[in-house]
């Protein structure tokens, strides 16, 4: 079946690609830390993410006021 | 540190959103009537562009490629520059990306129900469409991939892996898919055939649904989600596991679509195994999405986007469960063929696509608005809309699924069908089909209580163009040693990913369609190519989309044998560009249609007839009636060179037979118009009927031959 041989094949290339691709996130350092990333992402500016901050603190210490 | 001060464009996340919007309703109605036509045939009222098989690709084409396609990219322009502290790499390329990309939606929506189809699903747009698709998506993969070069976080947030893995994969998947010769401006043969080619389209289809419906929308769950929330995702370090190891497994799964068809068996058993695979990284997604919400429940009863994603997510997590399940054989035996597959698509697009989309847009519309949602209460009734309008759509069709494909198998006490009639199974699920439509008018009537809220909202609010931002340069956050290195250090991805589609294109342009005219099915010598006419008819058969209701392929089971004829071999269906094999039978499968004795062989006057009028045949049939098909004339100036693509592509039509096919063509027409004359039907030898009627009667005859002769 070519049709078979030649999607196995492509299908190695496609996944070799995304090995490399992989191998260089590793190498690079992209994963070196696995949390900050998570936390950062919610923050859109400066100035806001200090706005959002204080909001929580307080909302935190209202919850565990009651 | 210095900062750098730059600007985010909201103009080109409106502009998609717009269109996520305007597509989605559309593609939405389109759908109900092609659920109501499946109840009320005559509904049609004779319009060709109105009938179920023109306007079924239109249904799929809008909502997956004009829908969710919009919907990725609305999020896609939003969080890809917030997440990289940078603007899109290009505003123009965005611009040409955008009015691109609904020029092509337009195209489909009008060529679509002309008829204009290469006859494989979720790939029949025609060649200069396929082709100003792939220009559209590298425009935009250079402008994705270029946008992560100019970053200045060092680290590239999961969402932009899975934004960049869909534009690889899906270039990778369109081009080798969409391979065709040019027969004319709107007429194309693709280079593959049979069960190659089915191989070929079954591997894109499902990677359709990974990488246009999975990949991009698990990287807007990965934004979205935590932002509404305000909190960060469960497990980064999952979201990152699950990442590599669903991509790595999902492009293996295709084959598991044609299970008990004529593909070796290794590559169903690939196919299977993969499927299974993929309930692991597919749940470690739904797992991170929902934990997300761990401790935040609270804010999922106030929030109508927390509570549309999580209905989202958790219709992903019982989709993903589901699919590997029906890649089970024994599963797959009673589920294929029917509405099962209906439902299970849709708990896919309604549930995930559809849900991730609304939340979405709630959440956006007031922000870059820069005002509060309208009514809360107007979005918590379209949540409810959509979650029950979902169930009543799918759990109807899984129990028609079931009961029909039960009925087809039934065998009485005596060793014959139960229900030798297919009508008979077709009007026990009838009422699920009532339900259906119930459900999907729910569903549609919760996106049009969201689209007056958002205009409420847009009204209330002012239109935020663009956002501020400031960040420092790339260069001045990594150590002294790497400096400068880190500027370079993306270039090289790019190049290999460019690269990678460059050498794809070339290669295969080149490579296979010598590569798969010579394949190695085992061939039948008895097998012989289609005449001019039938050609034409099979031709027909395409533009009507006959094969959305009707397969072609018999399962090697003794109910189907029975009800058919002799299984479907490889070797059959050898000339067979594009093959037929089908998905779904709403209606009987017809790869044995011409076998004369054969259990379902009927006469040409019959089929005159049932074109004309279905329900004079058999009257409780759903099949609309095609009576243009009798009133048209059959266009032959094209069979010349329909018959030299043909040989390009390998079939073994004689040398110079191109010049004088039609010649055979108007033999073999005089031949059934005469026949259909003596039978007292008023007929020409040169109307559309006689072609397609030519073809029906060819199909499964070829391995019959020795005993016709008799």
């Amino acid at each position: 079946m070519a049709a078979i041989i030649f999607l196995i094949f492509l299908g190695i290339i496609v996944a070799g690609g995304f090995l490399a691709a992989f191998i260089w996130a590793v190498r690079s350092g992209q994963y070196d830390d696995d949390y900050s990333p998570s936390v950062r992402m919610l923050f859109d500016k400066k100035e806001k993410a200090a706005e959002e901050k204080t909001k929580e603190e307080t909302q935190s210490t209202t919850i565990t006021k009651n | 540190m210095e900062l750098q001060k730059f600007t985010y464009d909201n103009k080109i996340t409106r502009l998609f959103m717009n269109a996520t919007i305007l597509w989605g309703i559309v593609g939405m109605l389109v759908g109900l009537i092609i659920a109501l036509e499946l109840i009320f045939p005559l509904m049609s009222q004779n319009i060709p562009w109105l009938s179920f098989g023109r306007l079924r690709p239109l249904h799929t084409n809008a909502v997956i490629f004009a829908f969710v396609g919009n919907g990725m990219f609305t999020g896609i322009y939003y969080s890809t520059p917030r997440l990289l502290k940078t603007p899109m790499f290009s505003e123009l390329l965005g611009k040409i990306h955008f009015w691109g990309w609904q020029l092509i939606i337009v195209s489909a929506a009008i060529t679509l129900p002309l008829g204009y189809t290469v006859g494989k699903e979720y790939a029949e747009l025609e060649w200069p469409i396929d082709i100003a698709i792939a220009l559209i998506w590298v425009v935009f993969g250079i402008n994705l991939i270029m946008t992560t070069v100019k970053r200045r976080t060092k680290h590239i947030y999961v969402a932009i892996w899975f934004y960049i893995a869909t534009f690889v994969t899906v270039a990778v998947l369109h081009i080798v898919n969409s391979i065709a010769i040019p027969v004319s401006f709107l007429k194309s043969y693709p280079v593959y055939a049979g069960i190659q080619d089915a191989l070929v389209q079954w591997w894109y289809g499902h990677n359709a649904v990974a990488f246009f419906l999975t990949t991009p929308y698990l990287g807007l769950m990965y934004y979205f989600v935590p932002k509404a929330a305000n909190r960060p995702i469960y497990s980064y370090k999952l979201s990152i596991i699950h990442f590599w190891a669903l991509i790595f497994l999902y492009i293996w799964a295709g084959p598991h679509h044609l299970l008990y068809s004529a593909l070796p068996d290794w590559a169903q058993a690939l196919g299977v195994v993969f499927s299974i695979m993929l309930i692991a990284p597919s749940w470690g997604g739904m797992i991170n999405g929902l934990l997300t919400l761990r401790g935040a429940w609270d804010k999922v009863r106030e929030s109508p986007v927390l509570k549309m994603f999580v209905v989202g997510i958790t219709a992903y997590g019982m989709a993903t469960f589901e699919g590997p399940m029906l890649s089970l054989k024994s599963v797959n035996a009673l589920s294929h063929f029917t509405d099962w597959t209906i439902a299970h698509v849709h708990i896919g697009a309604l549930g995930w696509n559809g849900m991730i989309t609304f939340g979405m847009l709630y959440w956006l519309l007031p922000k870059i608005y820069n005002t509060k949602l309208h009514s809360v209460k107007l979005a918590n009734a379209h949540f409810w809309l959509a979650t029950t309008g979902m169930l009543f759509f799918a759990i109807p069709l899984y129990f028609a699924g079931f009961t029909q494909s039960l009925m087809w198998k039934q065998f009485n006490e005596e060793g014959y069908l139960a229900y030798p009639n297919f009508i008979e199974t077709v009007v026990q699920i009838l009422p699920m089909y009532f339900i259906r439509v119930f459900g999907g008018t729910l569903y549609i009537t919760g996106v049009v209580l969201m689209i007056i809220n958002l205009i409420k909202t847009a009204n209330a609010g002012k239109f935020i163009q663009s956002e501020d931002d400031e960040a420092p340069a790339l260069h001045s956050q990594s150590h002294g040693v790497d400096k400068g290195h880190r500027i370079i250090e993306g270039k090289p991805v790019i190049f290999t990913i460019l690269t990678l589609v460059a050498i794809l294109i070339g290669g295969i342009v080149e490579f296979v369609p010598m590569f798969m005219v010579k394949s190695n099915v085992p061939t039948i010598s008895s097998v012989q190519p289609y005449t001019p006419l039938e050609l034409h008819g099979r031709d027909i058969y395409l533009r009507e989309g006959c094969y959305l209701c009707h397969s072609q392929m018999i399962r090697p089971f003794r109910s189907e044998v029975e009800r058919y004829g002799d299984y479907s071999k490889a070797g059959e269906s050898i000339y067979d560009h594009p093959f037929q094999f089908g998905s779904k039978r709403t209606g009987p499968d017809l790869a044995r249609e011409g076998v004369k004795g054969g259990p379902i062989y009927k006469p040409d006057s019959w089929h005159y007839n049932h074109f004309l009028s279905p329900q004079k045949m058999v009257a409780q049939s759903i099949m609309p009636p095609y009576p243009w098909l009798i009133s048209r004339d059959l266009n032959i100036s094209t069979t010349s060179k329909k018959i030299r693509v043909m040989q390009t592509l390998g079939v073994p039509y004689p040398e110079g037979y191109a010049e004088r096919a039609n010649d055979d063509l108007l033999k073999q027409a005089n031949q059934i118009a005469k026949g259909l004359r003596d039978g007292g039907i008023q007929v020409e030898d040169t109307k559309e009927v006689i072609a397609l009627i030519a073809y029906i009667q060819r199909l499964g005859t070829d391995i019959h031959k020795p005993a016709n002769n008799q």
